[in-house]
């Protein structure tokens, strides 16, 4: 447990990714299996179980604190787990150990304890521990490590450290189990890689290029490329066998559990690649409505009835075990259609191709995804004979986004960026003028500007300061951004009730007075 | 101990520039200008220029001379421990107190009763000043800049040793540690030291006569460089040692001049994840100058005294918890202490 600790401690408080990564890479090189693969686990949020749960140690703690201290320690500090860590009393009689448990005999003596045990066995190694390390205990026995890493990037360690494509690792990832023995021993050379047929697969998506309207446009014609309309759902994966189905968000991140009825429609052994949406009565519901979805582990019957998930799929990758990524997107589509004839078609549809003459057909379409208000992002192009390639390559996908929304707005406050940009104000917050001529924040950014342009207005920052609330920084209302996004909605989030869809900084206006930057109302006017 | 006749609450008395002594028409730590102050240690925000006459320790003098050079008071030199008549037979001395260098409890006795006003003061070893020395007394005033369970201060040997692993894992980062000039500064470079730390330090520019002060009196921290004295290429060398800054450059332009720096925040604050983050440090060192929550009540009870009160901090939890324990405590709620500067 004591190198567990450290390796948490020191990522909890680094900032830059690329630093994390160097120290999980060390940790793994230097650790032995088991206790390197729970880690991993851990990391990756990939345990399947609580050591113990979260009322147990805030009731030990109520037992052997006075009740008083407990409320004015946990106000200050804030965290239910970090002030347990640090105000844990030791017991009157601990039982003390000549050395710690490693970390997977902590989880095996946990799984193999029944409740009295569980609890026996808690107090027991937190009364033998630093406060650090009782953090790290009670982040991993209820699952709620938040050390700013994803599993992403733990899987990117994975890969340098066997020199291989990011590819081959998220392939292999959700066909192994912790402590991922077979993992580990394949990147020390010591054995093959690990044979995952049979298990449920993740396959790493194929991406698009935006379109460049100069010299790709010319490309297209109706008998080299399909349309499609681009939906504003997510990017999932829906992959089955005989036994079960799993649902994967573009990352790989397994949402299976938000999904039920989803995963419950599923009848077919394949992977299909498209997008989740939520559908009721009227029509396909906003990116909102499938928040709404995402955001519930285990979502309530009431909530599934409300905003039922739709799955609206455009590739199929595998069938019945064989791969089809090398089949034309033709070939591949027509494969789709057939599965889709047996399958629940209420809750699975196809991606209908659009009809296309020229370019300047799919010009109009594209303005007419305009006026959907976000629920269609624009239009998806793809090259008829192109494969099924992991990752981005070029000419085979293109995204055709509709064009942003532009307002100009005020920047309110600014807060000092991460890694890199720490010492740069780059997190801005800007907000637009109401009826009574005050400013109310819509939306915070912190990209769209170059490098150049952000020295600029971290100067103007600096010279315009007015109050500081803990890291925010209050300036004098007086620059105008115009800020470009993809939609806007009503949202409890600020305090002018709306929230926008992927700001960005699109130009500063350094000739524009702030009292003519836009009306609330004109943001109002976009939603219908 | 001695026998009290008096309640020091009709003699002593919190007004707007501070702790005052009515007989003795003295303050101590005023944050305001007044004609008598006595002060118990350097840091700002209990020295502060323009008194009349300040009444202090030798070294506390001495600091007070390197921060305020324009200041001219009348000045009384108190050496630990030795008594000084103030006005109506008001007898006052020094005792240490752990804290910083030249830092003291101002003990104050008048009409058999003693009253101590300990200042900042901690109980952990450290190699920078003189230990903590209790002092029985009727009436004790304590701060509680971490009076709470959660503050349990580590050793220091555990807290250098996360330096050193991390000058190994990053040999080709600076090193950046944010400590306040006086105390924090001194006691984190003679810790490396302890640690086998066997490189230069580099020194930001605030820093620079503090640390020779101390090395006047005799302490010894090896080899140490003005970062600011490297121009160009020549900082390259700072990668894989260790720099010291105020902690006010850990999040600023001049942390960017240093080769890949490794931002670390050396406070007592650091014990708190968020506080941590909020300094943007991206290691926390938990050093603190300060009592920790245990060692508050150690020391309040050590001195037997009756009578707390309680200046800054977190009152309401020692409050509590001395109350418990039938000692009484009350909060003075003192305006004016920085508890950022720890």
């Amino acid at each position: 447990m004591e190198e567990f600790s450290r390796l948490l401690d020191e990522l909890y408080f680094t900032n830059s990714t690329l630093a994390k990564e160097k120290i999980l890479a060390n940790y793994l090189k230097t650790t032995s299996d088991p206790d390197r693969g729970w880690a991993l686990a851990a990391i990756a949020g990939t345990l399947r179980f609580d050591l113990f749960k979260r009322n147990l140690s805030k009731s030990l703690m109520v037992e052997r604190m006075d009740p008083e201290l407990f409320q004015l320690s946990y106000d200050y500090v804030g965290e239910l787990s970090e002030t347990i860590a640090l105000a844990w009393q030791q017991s009157d009689e601990p039982i003390l150990m000549n050395r710690l448990p490693t970390l997977s005999e902590t989880i095996v003596e946990f799984q193999g304890c029944g409740k009295e045990g569980i609890r026996q066995y808690l107090v027991q190694l937190l009364d033998n521990m630093t406060p650090p390390q009782r953090w790290a205990l009670l982040k991993l026995g209820t699952r709620g490590l938040r050390i700013g890493m994803s599993a992403r990037s733990v899987k990117r360690v994975l890969a340098n450290m066997k020199s291989v494509d990011l590819e081959v690792i998220e392939e292999l990832w959700h066909g192994l189990e912790p402590p991922y023995e077979n993992l580990f021993e394949w990147i020390d050379g010591k054995s093959d890689m690990p044979d995952i047929s049979g298990t449920i697969r993740y396959l790493p998506v194929m991406l698009a290029h935006p379109i460049d309207e100069e010299k790709d446009l010319q490309r297209i014609t109706p008998e080299t490329h399909n349309a499609e309309w681009k939906w504003d759902g997510i990017r999932v994966q829906i992959s089955s066998n005989e036994i079960e189905t799993k649902i994967f968000s573009r990352t790989g991140d397994d949402i299976s559990g938000s999904f039920p009825d989803l995963v419950e429609a599923i009848n077919f052994h394949a992977i299909v690649d498209g997008e989740l949406l939520v559908k009721t009565d009227e029509g396909i519901g906003s990116l909102n409505d499938l928040q709404q979805r995402l955001n519930k582990k285990k979502p309530s019957a009431k909530l599934i009835k409300e905003r039922p998930a739709h799955f609206r799929g455009y590739d199929i990758l595998s069938l019945n075990g064989d791969n089809l990524r090398s089949l034309s997107l033709d070939d591949r589509r027509s494969e789709l259609h057939k599965l889709h004839e047996s399958v629940n078609q209420e809750i699975f549809s196809i991606s209908e191709l659009l009809e296309f003459e020229t370019v300047d057909d799919l010009k109009l379409m594209r303005a007419e995804a305009d006026k959907s208000n976000g629920l269609l992002e624009g239009l998806m192009i793809k090259d008829k004979t192109s494969t099924y390639v992991s990752g981005r390559p070029k000419h085979a996908w293109y995204k055709w986004k509709c064009d942003p929304y532009l307002l100009d707005a005020v920047l309110m406050y600014a807060q000092r960026g991460h890694g890199k940009r720490s010492s740069y104000y780059s997190d801005y917050t800007f907000g637009l003028w109401n009826e009574a001529g005050e400013l109310l924040p819509i939306g915070k950014a912190y990209f769209g500007f170059t490098d150049e342009e952000l020295k600029l207005i971290d100067n103007w920052i600096r010279k315009n300061k007015l109050k500081r609330f803990g890291p925010v920084q209050e300036v004098k209302k007086e620059l105008v951004f115009e800020v470009a996004f993809d939609s806007a909605h009503v949202s409890t989030r600020h305090k002018s009730g709306f929230a926008l869809r992927f700001p960005r900084i699109h130009r500063i206006r350094w000739d524009k007075p702030a009292s003519e930057a836009n009306l609330l109302e004109d943001l109002a006017k976009l939603i219908k | 101990m001695v026998q009290s006749s008096t309640n020091a609450e009709e003699w002593m008395q919190v007004k707007p520039q501070g702790l005052y002594c009515i007989p003795a028409n003295a303050y101590i730590d005023p944050h305001q200008p007044v004609e008598r102050a006595i002060i118990t240690h350097g840091h700002a925000d209990h020295a502060r220029p323009g008194h009349g006459m300040v009444i202090a320790t030798p070294l506390t003098h001495e600091i007070m001379k390197v921060r305020y050079p324009e200041d001219q008071p009348q000045r009384i030199s108190l050496d630990y421990n030795k008594s000084y008549q103030l006005l109506n037979e008001i007898n006052l001395w020094f005792a240490p107190a752990g804290h910083v260098l030249g830092s003291a409890q101002a003990v104050i006795e008048y009409h058999n009763h003693r009253i101590v006003i300990s200042g900042d003061y901690k109980r952990h070893p450290d190699p920078t000043c003189q230990p903590f020395e209790v002092v029985e007394c009727d009436t004790f005033v304590t701060e509680a800049t971490f009076a709470l369970p959660v503050f349990s201060h580590p050793n220091l040997e555990d807290e250098m040793a996360k330096v050193r692993r991390s000058l190994e894992t990053f040999s080709d980062r600076a090193h950046l540690i944010g400590v306040y000039g006086l105390g924090k500064c001194q006691r984190v470079m003679a810790s490396l030291r302890e640690a086998g730390y066997e490189q230069p330090f580099y020194l930001h520019g605030a820093l620079l006569a503090l640390t020779k002060l101390y090395e006047n009196h005799g302490y010894n921290f090896g080899e140490w460089k003005p970062a600011s004295g490297l121009k160009g290429k020549a900082r390259e060398e700072m990668r894989g040692r260790i720099v010291l800054a105020p902690p006010s450059t850990l999040a600023d332009r001049w942390s960017r001049t240093l080769p890949d720096v490794l931002p670390i925040m050396a406070s007592g604050w650091m014990q708190i994840r968020a506080r941590a983050r909020q300094r943007r440090a991206e290691m926390a060192l938990i050093v603190s100058d300060h009592a920790d929550w245990h060692d508050l009540i150690r020391t309040v009870e050590e001195t037997k005294a009756k009578d707390v009160w309680i200046t800054h901090g977190r009152t309401d939890a020692l409050e509590y918890e001395l109350k418990k324990r039938g000692i009484n405590a009350k909060a003075l709620d003192l305006i004016g202490r920085e508890e950022e500067v720890e």
